[in-house]
């Protein structure tokens, strides 16, 4: 039964969205001026915002081979955004045909644009819900639906966690979910922090300071507090890295320095 | 595409087409894969654009020349998300540079280990074309890729826009819809509330209310709706209701919360529970009040059912014990000045009535006494309830109490006087009253109780019929029978009870013969109570079984002791007193035997002791265990006989052996000479008693004269102060041994 829920607060896209900024980044004209103009914002103090989109991109692809390689076919993508290309349904099914994915983002936009590039695809859903009440999420009907959460299962929170100030409490909303998934199953993580950038801190500051003024604050964590969302998995090698350096298919010398900035790791439940 | 025929070999061949190719690829693909959004790995996006190379190399060779074919390879890619104008222009550049250089006419022999055979370039057969048509080729194919490139950026962001606008139309119009739902779901929880909600602007106009709320003012609407709700003052209301409604809407309280009654529409009175609450608007101004009323009408009449069921005698419909306690308790702590009168009234011989008549019939009685004492107090401040039994109370609390209070004692006397009609049969019920009368403040309820009740008592003793004004110094004294009723089982525990005996004397020589057993209570506070005092309380509360079981193993205990002592003095009787109550117990028989086997005093030793009175009307149920006891050798005694009004023929059928003549028969003995009519009446008792082969004893001897007379009479034995007084066993022991001197 579908839970009576209050009127989500009105739409108004004269306010900048992160999931359209970081279309923006990734060359898509899902967006709208204002989040253009965040974006360059952003981009004045950090030029290779786009390379770090980019590396997340791509670690998320490589990541979800390598769970479609461990025999996992479920994957829970929270802090989906706007479908661009190479998502995780594409990357999954083209690696097995029984992939099943349920997108979640609490951007009503990009829920409405997932629906719409789903559309037709049974395998596939999304749904909008808040990453800061996992229980709405694990109980919803798309993902009690479409997923079988006795079986393993790919949690995605690519590029999401540091939109989630330590006020809202990440920890134990990551913690929930961590708890809720069956032993197998695989936590694939990026996370933003000054380290790794390739500028001076003060400078990436900058760019935080753009996110804080569109009222959606990014919050640079360090290696070991990135490290704490994985509590009670095991590292799947190579642990906790920065992008590139993540079970790379070409070398690493290759990549954009901008590439190297923040972590990402995926964690194996026992 | 069809791949050029040759084309299987180029593995194996560094120079064949497929390998400049690739290279050409890889050139392109270093060129524009940092400008591009790709997630690919750079050797797949260089595998992505090798059938773009490829194309592009036949394009340049095809005949007849069509640029357009470069138009597609553009339009790829912006499929391959190479969005960034710069990967165009890298790749113009990359175009421009290798192309011709890589697959143009002798490209083969042209770069790499120079091998010139020429093969590879063109389609089969066709003739080479020169070097200046290919640059001129090249030249146009990059002006179609850089069309194409645009077209399909072009597109690509015209349809990416309208999707993503879409998109934000469609967020937005299932955000309006949910709004929709969201009100549909206020409006069907405000229509469909068990509670009435309304609201109202700030000058009390009553804006909107829903269903409930109108029909719990009786279903009009606008009975409710475009009224102020000022309009709805009761003169029920709380004083402070306005107060805190006039200090909401100025916005100095958000929320109240009270018990408010309204006039219905048809003018009954609704009784509510009602939270009024202060809304704002979005910069915190009052804007609105919200009223939400649960209907408590119901519950308060079920409320003021269940009060009035406690607090009012089921029978009489008189205020009950309850209620009666609160009244008084209120009239004691009222103020200074006030003053209260009590009048304790109880029935004179309503037992004797109920027992006769049955329970039905004294009920019926006591609800018509219960009417004519309600009549007697109508009066503000005074009230008439019922206790319990046939105990009422009147309280009066009105200006003049010490007067009032009198009036009403005699008013009650007054409607009790004329005759209760009942089953056909007329009673006349009397009553005593006790009245308390003085200053609030002063004393307890349960102080106030007992004076009156000790004051009742005395108007009973009195004679009854009468009331009796409470006096400070009697209640001092008075020992209440509640106090004795309530001690009476500790005292049995704590041993507080003792036996004296007074012996019984042989006329003929007046030797002793026995002694009769008299219980006393040594009460810790009263020092000395005789039997009179208790033994009719034991009796109502049942405490009589054990304790006159106790007399009994106590006194056969002394006697056999007795005789153990004197075994040459021949037996010495001992006489037990038996209640009623005890013989109606089932185990009498039982426990007579038991105490007497366990003794070892024979039963011709025993004499039980039964008043006439109890014996009065007896059946043959009442009097088989009297019967078995008798047959055993237990002596029975009519005890007071001469005082009930027995039926001397009756005495035929009585186990009986002894008579005990009731001390007012010697009283007339005392004189000197004695009352001839008295010595009459004892000589024919004692000549029928006689004839029945009955004893005769004669209680209350006192003077040597009287002994002397009885003794001519015919009387066997004898006791009284004249021998004895009452007293220690030990005394009985000299008496013993004195008289065997």
């Amino acid at each position: 039964m579908e839970r009576p829920a209050w009127a989500p607060q009105g739409i108004d896209i004269s306010v900048p969205s992160v999931s359209r900024i970081y279309d923006y980044y990734l060359g898509g004209s899902h967006n709208f001026e204002v989040d253009r103009e965040a974006a360059r914002k952003a981009m004045e103090f950090m030029p290779g915002l786009p390379k770090i989109m980019q590396a997340n991109r791509a670690f998320m692809r490589r990541a979800v081979n390598y769970a479609v390689g461990e025999g996992i076919t479920q994957f829970l993508d929270i802090g989906s955004g706007i479908p661009t290309f190479g998502n995780v349904h594409e990357v999954a099914c083209r690696a097995s045909p029984d992939a099943r994915v349920v997108y979640v983002d609490h951007d009503p936009v990009a829920v409405a644009h997932s629906r719409a590039v789903l559309d037709g695809d049974d395998r596939s859903t999304a749904l909008a819900a808040d990453l800061r009440k996992p229980r709405q999420i694990l109980d919803s009907p798309e993902v009690t639906g479409l997923l079988d959460l006795d079986r393993p299962v790919a949690l995605l929170l690519v590029a999401v966690l540091h939109f989630l100030e330590d006020q809202d409490d990440p920890y134990s909303a990551v913690a929930e979910l961590r708890d809720s998934l069956a032993p197998g199953s695989l936590l694939i993580l990026t996370h933003a922090s000054y380290e790794g950038v390739p500028i001076p801190e003060e400078q990436a500051g900058g760019a935080v300071g753009v996110y804080r003024n569109i009222r959606n604050p990014l919050v640079m964590r360090s290696r070991d507090e990135v490290a704490r969302f994985f509590e009670g998995y095991e590292m799947v090698e190579p642990g906790l890295v920065s992008m590139p350096l993540w079970r790379p298919d070409a070398p690493a010398e290759e990549e954009d320095p901008y590439a190297f900035s923040g972590f990402a790791g995926v964690g194996r439940k026992a | 595409m069809t791949a050029p025929s040759h084309a299987a070999g180029s593995a194996v061949d560094p120079d064949s087409l497929e390998d400049r190719l690739r290279r050409f690829a890889t050139i392109w693909s270093r060129a524009i894969f940092p400008v591009t959004a790709t997630s690919m790995t750079r050797p797949e996006f260089e595998q992505h654009l090798l059938p773009l190379a490829r194309q592009l190399s036949q394009a340049l060779h095809a005949r007849p020349f069509e640029p357009q074919a470069a138009h597609r390879i553009g339009a790829a890619l912006v499929e391959a998300h190479c969005t960034d104008p710069d990967a165009l222009s890298r790749t113009l550049g990359v175009i421009d540079s290798y192309l011709i250089l890589y697959c143009g006419a002798g490209a083969g022999a042209g770069i790499g280990t120079g091998a010139g055979t020429g093969s590879g370039a063109g389609a089969g057969g066709e003739p080479e074309q020169t070097a200046d048509e290919g640059r001129a080729r090249c030249a146009r194919l990059q002006h179609a890729l850089a069309a194409g490139y645009a077209h399909a950026l072009r597109e690509c962001t015209l349809a990416e826009q309208e999707a993503i606008a879409r998109s934000s139309l469609l967020a937005r119009s299932d955000a309006v819809q949910a709004m929709h739902a969201t009100e549909a779901r206020f409006r069907a929880v405000f229509e469909g509330a068990a509670i009435g909600i309304g609201i109202a602007d700030l000058d009390g106009n009553v804006l909107e209310v829903n269903e409930t709320l109108t029909r719990m003012f009786g279903g009009l609407e606008h009975h409710v709706r475009g009224r102020k709700v000022t309009d709805w003052s009761h003169p029920e209301d709380r004083p402070h209701f306005w107060q805190l409604y006039r200090e909401l809407v100025r916005g100095e309280r958000e929320h109240f919360r009270v018990e408010k009654p309204f006039f219905r529409t048809d003018g009954t009175v609704l009784w509510t529970n009602l939270t009024v609450s202060l809304l704002r608007d979005a910069d915190g101004r009052p804007q609105y009040q919200l009223a939400l009323m649960e209907d408590t009408t119901e519950r308060r009449l079920l409320n003021l059912r269940l009060r009035y069921e406690a607090t009012h005698d089921a029978l009489t419909g008189l205020p009950n014990r309850t209620l009666f306690f609160e009244r008084l308790e209120k009239a004691l702590s009222a103020g200074d000045g006030a003053r209260f009168g009590l009048c304790y009234l109880d029935l004179d011989g309503f037992k004797a009535i109920n027992d006769s008549l049955g329970h039905a019939a004294g009920d019926r009685l006591l609800v018509e006494v219960a009417d004519r004492l309600q009549s007697c107090a109508t009066a503000p401040g005074e009230m008439v309830a019922r206790l319990g039994g046939d105990e009422f109370v009147a309280l009066t609390t009105g200006p003049d109490t010490q007067h009032e209070v009198d009036e009403l004692a005699a008013r009650i006397l007054g409607v009790l006087a004329s005759p209760i009609c009942v089953d056909g049969r007329e009673f006349t019920v009397r009553g005593s009253i006790g009245i308390v009368e003085g200053p609030a403040g002063e004393r307890t309820t349960a102080e106030v109780l007992r004076s009156a009740d000790i004051t009742m008592y005395r108007a009973k003793s009195a004679g009854g019929n009468r009331f009796e004004t409470a006096d400070p110094e009697a209640d001092a004294r008075a020992i209440t029978r509640h106090g004795l009723t309530t001690a009476l089982p500790a005292a049995l525990e704590r041993e507080e009870f003792f036996i004296e005996y007074q012996p019984l004397v042989h006329l003929g020589d007046g030797s002793v013969h026995g002694a009769e057993a008299l219980v006393r209570w040594c009460h810790p506070q009263h020092g000395v109570l005789g039997p009179d005092r208790f033994i009719p309380l034991a009796e109502h509360t049942g405490l009589i079984v054990p304790l006159g079981r106790w007399v009994l193993q106590e006194a056969v205990r002394q006697a056999r002791f007795w005789q153990e002592r004197h075994s040459d003095g021949g037996p010495l009787r001992i006489n037990v007193n038996l209640s009623p109550a005890q013989l109606h117990h089932p185990g009498l028989v039982a426990d007579t035997v038991d105490v007497l086997e366990r003794s070892g005093l024979e039963p011709g030793a025993l004499c039980l002791e039964v008043t006439e009175s109890a014996l009065i009307g007896a059946d043959e149920d009442l009097l088989k265990p009297l019967r078995q006891l008798a047959e055993m050798g237990v002596d029975i005694a009519l005890d007071d006989f001469g005082t009930g009004y027995s039926n001397l023929a009756n005495l035929r059928r009585l186990p009986v052996s002894v008579l005990k003549l009731d001390r007012s028969f010697t009283q007339g003995m005392q004189r000197h000479p004695a009352d001839p009519v008295d010595l009459k009446i004892v000589e024919g008792i004692v000549s029928l008693a006689h004839s029945l082969e009955l004893a005769v004893t004669v209680e209350g001897v006192e003077t040597g004269a009287q002994a002397e007379q009885l003794r001519e009479l015919g009387c066997d034995t004898a006791q009284g102060w004249y021998y004895a007084r009452p007293g220690a066993p030990d005394r009985i022991h000299s008496l013993v041994l004195a008289d065997a001197v």
